[in-house]
């Protein structure tokens, strides 16, 4: 800690060195942070991008209450009274969100579902849970993003936009570092994205491939084939729009390069094919293992969704989607999915954390949401529409600049957080380990039957 | 609350204070063995039982990034052996990779109280870490991966002795692991760099690896030795898995001379033939040699039929396992450090390999003299789930059902072993060795794997039945830190307490000025994130060693 002379004033100054940012699945983690202590603002955020930099520096400490129970002010152990109670007592109750707080906490959420026999799902189900999907299904080579730095001669992009998603991907991972085996960094490299359109992103590519919208999947299988010696049909570029000459050209480029690998987003896994599209791009990668070394990663977006994919599968087996209704975790996507269990008017108790389903979610969704035939809870470092419309909302301090932790990057590296300041509000880990230990009381006392095998 | 227990009446096997199955008491006060309690102990009647040290598995894959992989691959396998609730234990999936707390539980109920994790990377230790605070009662510690750091290999070749020691004090204090982890030293790079190569021998100079495995071993030995780990490095040969790999095996025994050495699954390295031909049976020269050096200990890593995941370190390996049957595949790079590979797959009587596997580790098991330096493993889920363990107990006690079990499966394999020949039963004794007291001795744990006065109350009573693998499969009562959790076969407690085992090597800290600037150009974390603070640790001990040449010397 410091003091600086600054506009004739003394300045209670802090200065923090490798900071992680949790804004994007890239967790930066060398982040310089200038920080403020007696306003409690962060005034400098060296080199972080765009989104970054918003993510520090406008983060404030609001003037609000810390509990409420339908818009009124409580004490935090009566709002998690409150939450124990309404979950306990639901038929159907679910935990959706996750991805924007750290491990510790999630670890948490696992055993509250288990104890009330509910559904727990992130925000996987909306984003790369088709990607969660296919990995079950084809398996994935994949690697850290180190060795894309240090290795990789060939990377490619495939329905997504890092440039403005995950602005240092490109600088700090992917295609302009000089890594061990890539001393001239970009130059040294083949950069291709591949997009149904010209994204900011397009620029930084040696080829640009625009595929037909919808037709990922063929263009995956086509290349698929191509690697495995089969003939590129004459028509690929009617169905795909790329052109026979430009298909075989990255497929020899694919075969003959060191280290290649793939980035994919959510303009492949949310659109026509889902995780038929993943398991085509993870299929093509483990393919072209029998010519050279190739990867493929998804590219995550929030700071901590690889953590609550990690947290949950260590916890129950499975990644996402997961319910305990029967005293056992059962996974089935689209049955324990929430925008599906909410758009059939199922959950009669929803707790939500780190997340806003009410401002996302599709209108069945956020209006069974904010029914009367569903209790709604939120717990959020933030004001929100969702938090709004609960009916107990509990305000939490943010991590990665109130609170420390693990989080890990889309890579699954686990980075502990360098927290900058306090914050009035408590964390979610103090929230929800209190409520587990209420819960788990709760359930003990109710002395709820437990499944046996004859249920199975 | 009471905290006293006295177990009477009971058999007691305890070979490290040489009771072999002697009816005496046992006294527990506040987690340990004590030599008496006052009257107010609960008192356990253990007449006609075995009263054993908790189990203590010295190789296992069951926490942290792989482990996490493999999970989440196999949805299919999870459904098929669901873990319940009860009262006092969470819910889970089993399976052959099961859930965290599903592992914890399923070791406890097999008497097992201690496992380690064989593999994790530095980079990932965190995730090891947080796997096994949630995976309950068992008291665990992890192995971590530096066989194919690149930087500690520079050093190597540089022939930079001190420091190199100074930096794997450095990694096993970043990492907070147990002792070093080499896997197929030298084997990354081919096939990370080169197309999917692999290294061919220990002595390998080719173009592609400057520095050949031996020397890595030779160095790593070395600075284990010097720095004076309880444990040695714990090394998973070159050529795993291939025909005529037991020269390797042999050659990577005598690189130790006199020094410690850990074979990890020496089965699976015990393999006489043809490279690329099918293999036959080396169990007779690879005991030769490890029943005439007291340096060597291993863990046999037998393979029991039925499913099973490769999950290493060893990437050229699982990929070319894939070969054999395409199967859904994972493999994991992790920058400078390691690679993975994760592959589903089964083991079947009738094929010759797989049967020969099977007879091989039995082989092992038969022909070691020295009980207390060959552990019972199945390199779980390598070779096959832990839970087979009593299994492999069974087929080792009882000769009659040994032969029985060859009837029944590929008998050309059978008619190349002499497994048939092998008429050696072990005796509970030996079993209580080879699953607690040897393990312990192997890891320098002193608190563990005995029941002497001062060790840690890790125990387990098991009604002493004629088919033993009823007997080892189901405990009646286990006993974790002094606290009973399982009584008349159920579990009756919430206590889910355990610790870290670790090192902490005391080491130079200008070490760091050397290491930092590597890190700063090659990997993608920064130098200060990478090292886990002490405050990241739940509970957990720091075993304190010296240079020992041997076990005995514990």
């Amino acid at each position: 800690m410091s003091s600086a002379i600054k506009d004739n004033s003394i300045v209670n100054e802090k200065i923090i060195e490798d900071a992680t940012c949790t804004f994007c699945g890239c967790c930066c983690d060398d982040i310089t942070l200038t920080v403020d202590l007696d306003k409690k603002v962060i005034t400098k955020a060296k080199d972080a991008c765009v989104l970054g930099k918003a993510w520090f520096l406008n983060h404030v400490i609001e003037d609000k209450p810390i509990a409420r129970i339908d818009g009124k002010e409580v004490t935090l152990d009566e709002a998690i009274e409150e939450a124990a109670q309404n979950l306990i007592d639901a038929k159907f109750p679910i935990v959706y969100g996750l991805s924007d707080t750290i491990c510790e906490a999630q670890r948490q959420v696992v055993p509250i579902v288990d104890d009330i026999g509910g559904t727990i799902d992130t925000t996987t189900s909306v984003c790369h849970g088709p990607s969660g999907m296919a990995f079950q299904g084809v398996g994935e080579p994949s690697m850290t993003l180190g060795e894309v730095k240090n290795r990789a001669d060939f990377v490619m992009y495939w329905g997504g936009n890092p440039a403005e998603a995950h602005p240092r991907h490109f600088s700090r991972y992917a295609v302009t570092p000089k890594g061990m085996f890539i001393p001239n960094g970009k130059d040294d490299r083949t950069v291709v994205i591949v997009d149904v359109r010209q994204t900011k992103t397009a620029g930084v590519a040696d080829i640009f491939v625009q595929v037909k919208p919808g037709k990922d999947f063929e263009l995956l299988w086509i290349l698929r084939g191509a690697v495995k010696g089969i003939e590129v049909p004459e028509n690929v570029e009617e169905i795909t729009g790329v052109s026979r000459e430009l298909v075989i050209d990255l497929v020899n480029k694919m075969k003959n390069c060191k280290y290649g690998v793939i980035f994919f987003g959510m303009g492949l896994t949310m659109t026509r094919g889902r995780h038929f599209n993943s398991g085509a791009l993870m299929a093509l990668a483990t393919d072209l293992n029998e010519f050279t070394h190739f990867v493929a990663k998804p590219a995550r977006g929030h700071g901590n969704v690889t953590g609550a994919d990690n947290v949950v599968s260590w916890q129950t087996g499975y990644p996402f989607g997961v319910n305990f209704s029967r005293g056992y975790p059962r996974f089935n996507p689209g049955e324990f999915t929430t925008v599906d269990t909410l758009t059939r008017g199922e959950a009669d108790a929803a707790m939500i954390i780190a997340s806003d389903p009410v401002a996302n979610f599709p209108k069945p969704a956020i209006d069974h949401l904010k029914s009367d035939k569903c209790k709604l809870i939120s717990i959020d470092t933030k004001q929100t529409p969702t938090s709004e419309a609960a009916h107990v909302s509990i305000q939490t301090s943010t991590y990665g600049i109130n609170t420390g932790g693990t989080v890990y990057r889309m890579d699954d590296v686990p980075i502990s957080l360098r927290p900058a300041f306090d914050s009035p509000f408590p964390g979610d880990l103090e929230v929800l380990t209190k409520l587990r230990k209420r819960v788990n009381k709760l359930a003990k006392e109710k002395n709820r039957p437990y499944a046996t095998s004859k249920y199975i | 609350m009471n905290n006293e227990i006295r177990i009477i009446n009971g058999i007691v096997f305890d070979p490290t204070n040489n009771v072999d199955g002697k009816v005496c008491e046992i006294c527990i006060k506040d987690g340990k063995i004590v030599d008496k309690v006052s009257s107010a102990a609960q008192t356990i009647d253990a007449k006609g039982m075995a009263v054993m040290p908790g189990g203590v598995d010295i190789h296992c894959h069951i926490a942290g990034p792989k482990v996490n992989l493999a999970r989440k691959l196999m949805p299919e396998d999870h459904r098929l052996d669901p873990h319940f609730k009860t009262k006092h234990t969470s819910s889970g999936s089993g399976g052959i990779v099961p859930s965290t707390f599903a592992t914890g539980y399923r070791y406890a109920t097999l008497g097992y109280t201690t496992a380690m994790e064989a593999a994790v990377p530095p980079l990932m230790a965190r995730h090891a870490l947080e796997e096994m605070y949630d995976t309950p009662i068992i008291d665990n510690g992890f192995y971590v991966l530096l066989g194919n750091n690149l930087f500690l290999q520079s050093l190597i070749a540089e022939g930079r002795k001190e420091e190199f020691k100074e930096a794997v004090a450095w990694w096993l204090n970043a990492s907070k692991a147990y002792t070093v982890k080499l896997v197929n030293p030298g084997g990354d790079e081919p096939w990370k760099g080169h197309k999917n190569l692999n290294v061919k021998d220990i002595d390998d100079t080719s173009k592609i690896v400057d520095l050949s495995p031996r020397k890595v071993i030779d160095a790593f030995i070395d600075a284990v030795h010097e720095l004076g780990l309880p444990h040695p490095p714990h090394i998973h040969c070159n050529n795993l898995g291939h025909s005529g790999n037991f020269d390797t095996t042999i050659e990577t025994m005598k690189t130790a001379g006199d020094r410690r050495l850990h074979i990890a699954h020496i089965q699976f390295n015990s393999y006489a033939g043809e490279m690329g031909k099918s293999p036959k049976s080396a169990s007779k020269e690879i005991t030769e040699y490890v029943n005439g050096h007291k340096n060597i200990t291993c863990d046999v890593g037998q393979v029991m039929f039925g499913k099973a995941t490769f999950m290493t370190a060893d990437a050229p390996l699982t990929y070319l396992l894939r070969g054999y049957k395409p199967q859904k595949w994972v493999n994991a790079d992790t920058e400078c450090e390691s690679g993975c590979g994760i592959l589903p797959f089964d083991y079947q009587g009738m094929i010759y390999t797989h049967a020969l596997q099977w007879a091989i580790g039995l082989e092992i098991f038969l022909l070691s003299e020295d009980p207390w330096r060959i552990v019972l493993s199945t390199d779980h889920p390598n070779g096959g789930s832990f839970m087979n363990y009593p299994l492999v107990i069974k087929l080792l006690m009882d000769y009659e059902f040994r032969k029985e079990a060859m009837k029944h499966v590929n008998q050309k394999a059978m008619n190349s072993t002499i497994l048939g020949e092998l008429k050696r039963e072990y005796t509970l004794n030996e079993i209580c060795i080879i699953t607690r007291a040897g393990p312990a001795k192997c890891l320098g744990l002193k608190d563990k794997g005995h029941l002497g006065i001062g060790a840690d109350a890790d125990i387990t009573i098991y009604d002493i039945l004629d088919d033993k693998e009823e007997m080892f499969n189901a405990p009646r009562y286990v006993m974790k830190a002094g606290q009973l959790l399982i009584s008349n076969h159920e579990f009756i407690s919430d206590y889910t307490d355990k610790k870290v085992l670790r090192v902490a090597p005391e080491f130079d800290k200008s070490i760091e000025k050397v290491i930092k600037p590597f890190f700063d150009d090659f990997y993608s974390i920064a130098f200060s994130n990478y090292a886990i603070d002490d405050e990241y640790l739940h509970d957990n001990i720091i075993i304190e060693a010296n240079v020992k040449n041997n076990i005995y010397e514990n």
